[in-house]
């Protein structure tokens, strides 16, 4: 129980000083691109929220810094990332809570099935290393070469242009209205599929490559001799030594794939004109939208420290040295 | 503590421990017979012959000790006669039979994938050199023991498995409450025990120990091979200990088999081979450490290195290094034979063309005789 206290303290430690970071950087931005943004956006930001645009940029001139970043953290454990201009009036925190759940959803499950579906695979070729299961390694590995937008235009080519099988973006059929129908449910996962693929073909080999690795190290290892020589069945030397063992640097890399999902998928989201956290965070680039931007940052950079905390946890019951005191 | 004191005493007769009775009838009653057995390492078309048409005979309840030095294929032997030697290692002959209790003989190097596992650890157990790494790292050791015992008795419930494993960790002076220890919790010497207690679990007639000892200090090496000892004579399996420590074979064995380059080259009773060898390697392998007791003796290093076993021609592999060596050693390579001493125990047995003027005379050479140094009685 330490061991996991511990851990949550350094997590704690770390997200004061994402924040903190994010607070310093626009005020050691040269210029002044903020003023020059509420001049551009004349009349039409209403006085509170140039407030708390002053409060997130610090340009209240009239406070000191040390009131500035009291203020600054208030609002963001309030909730309160400021107003978007794009988006105008919706505030950044609205837009973001409204694109998270589609990022999540795709690319997680994306992940999530790229993860297993490898992890099996590479055991698999890892235990039989040297026979016709290592030709897999190379197809793999071509698919993961290959520039993802590149991957993805084909594979829009492909199954939506010339076969007509999935459509070519959006995330759900616009004449339905969001709700937990089946029928929206289905359409969801229907607009989806296809991204889904395309992410998953384009990450599955770095799961293969890692576990097979690893299985070939693990395998020589004294202890899988040992269950050899126990006569324990070769369902059990697989899996409950060789690939038990083999699993653990896989899941650190799993952790910090899952906190990279939130803002790495910019092309996907891009090319597929699906309206996850990419997008929005593309479209708030384009925009100059600066709430926006930093506030999708420390999303970003929330998810990461989130799955990396899961993943300390989720190593520390699958590895009883990691428990150790000290 | 019944460790027999290989010293006491000037001869194998005066020896009383009743661990001796075995050591007078080796092969009467084999546990284990290895015959011709031949491994090469690498597919290609010139593979290493790492071992060369190696024979060995265990007896039931007997210490047979294996000597030689780093390389020699000591342990290639273990793994090859448990079908576990990892690739590019292949058994290229030979026979490994096992006698179990009720005297049904039967080949391992023939049994099929299922009844291979039925036979591990049940008839046949064995004990790594790597202490450290043997145990897997995520389990409890009492999760490590009990699957062995369940991957054989199905029916045993993983209650009553923990159980004998806790007797088992008592066996070898661990307390039973380290059932829920993890491996790193434990110490280098500790988790020697542990695999020893793993091993014994099902109750095997046959234990190979490969350098058991090896990366351990000398007192827990003490310990251990006092443990052994003891076990043995408890429990009454048949153990073969591989090492390069040739005092502490002295110490444990009864009967001492050495190794160079991929063959036997002497067989005998421990204390012969102690007190009287008859082949040039081990008298040179006795030489070259200090006697735990008796009169101080000159060290002598055994010059050179063991031979390259890819580029092992005709002849005696030993030639290079021996000084007893003649024409004919580099002609014909010696075959295990009675020594040509009066008066020797009849089952030992040694490579060296010194103890066989047949051999030599059959390429046409002159015999040279026995010299005192491999003469002693």
């Amino acid at each position: 129980m330490r061991f996991f206290l511990r851990r949550l303290g350094f997590y704690v430690i770390t997200f004061w000083a994402a924040v903190t970071i994010n607070f310093f950087i626009p005020r050691i931005m040269p210029g002044d691109p903020v003023r020059a943004l509420i001049a551009k956006n004349q009349g039409r930001i209403s006085t509170d929220a140039e407030a708390a645009l002053r409060t997130l940029f610090g340009l209240e001139k009239e406070t000191t810094l040390w009131q500035q970043y009291l203020d600054y953290w208030g609002l963001i454990l309030r909730g309160d990332l400021g107003t978007s201009f794009a988006y105008f009036p919706t505030p950044v925190a609205d837009v973001i809570a409204g694109a998270i759940p589609w990022t999540i959803g795709l690319v997680g499950i994306a992940t999530i099935i790229s993860f297993t579906i490898g992890t099996v695979i590479g055991s698999g070729i890892g235990w039989r290393r040297g026979t016709w299961a290592d030709s897999l390694l190379p197809i793999s590995t071509f698919f993961s070469a290959v520039p993802y937008f590149w991957l993805a235009l084909i594979a829009i080519t492909i199954f939506s242009v010339t076969l007509g099988w999935f459509p070519a973006s959006g995330s759900y059929d616009r004449s339905l209205v969001p709700t937990f129908s089946w029928e929206f449910i289905g359409s969801v996962i229907y607009y989806g599929t296809l991204p889904a693929l395309t992410i998953v073909i384009s990450s599955i080999s770095g799961w293969i490559l890692g576990m097979r690795n690893m299985m070939v190290t693990v395998s020589s290892e004294d202890y899988v001799t040992v269950a050899q020589a126990k006569g324990v069945s070769e369902r059990t030397v697989l899996f409950g030594y060789a690939a038990r063992n083999a699993i653990l640097p896989q899941v650190s890399s799993f952790a910090l794939s899952l906190g990279f999902i939130v803002g790495g998928t910019l092309i996907m989201e891009i090319v597929f004109s699906y309206q996850g956290i990419g997008y929005y965070l593309f479209t708030a680039v384009a925009a100059k939208d600066y709430p926006l931007m930093q506030g999708i940052f420390l999303v970003i950079t929330v998810a990461v420290l989130f799955a990396n905390i899961v993943a300390d946890f989720v190593y520390g019951v699958l590895d009883p040295r990691t428990r150790q005191e000290g | 503590m019944t460790l027999t004191d290989p010293l006491d005493g000037a001869g194998a007769t005066s020896l009383a421990s009743p661990g001796h009775l075995q050591r007078l009838t080796p092969s009467a009653d084999p546990v284990l017979e290895i015959r011709n057995l031949s491994v090469d390492y690498g597919y290609d078309d010139d593979p290493v012959h790492v071992l060369r048409q190696v024979s060995l005979t265990l007896g039931r309840g007997e210490v047979l000790g294996l000597a030689g030095e780093s390389g020699c294929g000591k342990s290639t032997l273990a793994y090859a006669a448990t079908r576990l030697l990892p690739p590019p290692g292949l058994i290229t002959g030979g026979e490994v039979l096992f006698t179990d209790r009720s005297g049904v003989k039967t080949d391992l190097l023939r049994l099929n994938e299922t009844q291979l596992r039925a036979s591990r650890w049940q008839d046949m157990a064995i004990v790594f050199q790597g202490a450290m790494n043997s145990l897997n790292p995520v389990y409890r050791i009492g999760r490590q023991i009990a699957d062995g015992i369940r991957a054989h008795e199905p029916k045993t419930t993983q209650k009553e498995a923990l159980e004998r494993a806790a007797e088992m960790l008592d066996l070898v002076g661990i307390a039973p409450d380290r059932l829920r220890s993890y491996p790193h919790e434990l110490s280098g010497g500790m988790r020697q025990r542990v695999m020893i207690a793993m091993a014994l679990a099902l109750d095997p007639q046959v234990l190979i120990m490969d350098e058991p000892t090896t990366a351990l200090d000398v007192v827990m090496q003490r310990q251990i091979v006092e443990q052994i000892a003891e076990l043995r004579d408890r429990l009454g399996f048949s153990v073969i200990f591989i090492t390069h420590d040739v005092s502490l074979l002295i110490e444990i064995a009864d009967r001492i088999a050495i190794m160079y380059a991929g063959e036997i080259v002497e067989d005998a009773a421990a204390l012969d081979v102690y007190h009287r060898p008859r082949h040039p390697y081990s008298s040179a392998l006795l030489h070259s450490f200090p006697p735990l007791r008796g009169p101080r003796r000159e060290l002598i290093g055994i010059p050179g290195s063991p031979p390259d076993l890819s580029k092992l021609g005709g002849g005696c592999p030993f030639r290079d290094r021996c000084e007893f060596a003649f024409d004919a050693c580099s002609k014909v390579n010696p075959e295990l034979v009675y020594p040509n001493v009066p008066g020797d125990d009849p089952r030992r047995s040694v490579a060296c063309l010194r103890h066989d003027p047949a051999a030599v005379r059959a390429v046409g050479e002159e015999p040279l005789p026995v010299p005192a140094e491999l003469s002693q009685t």
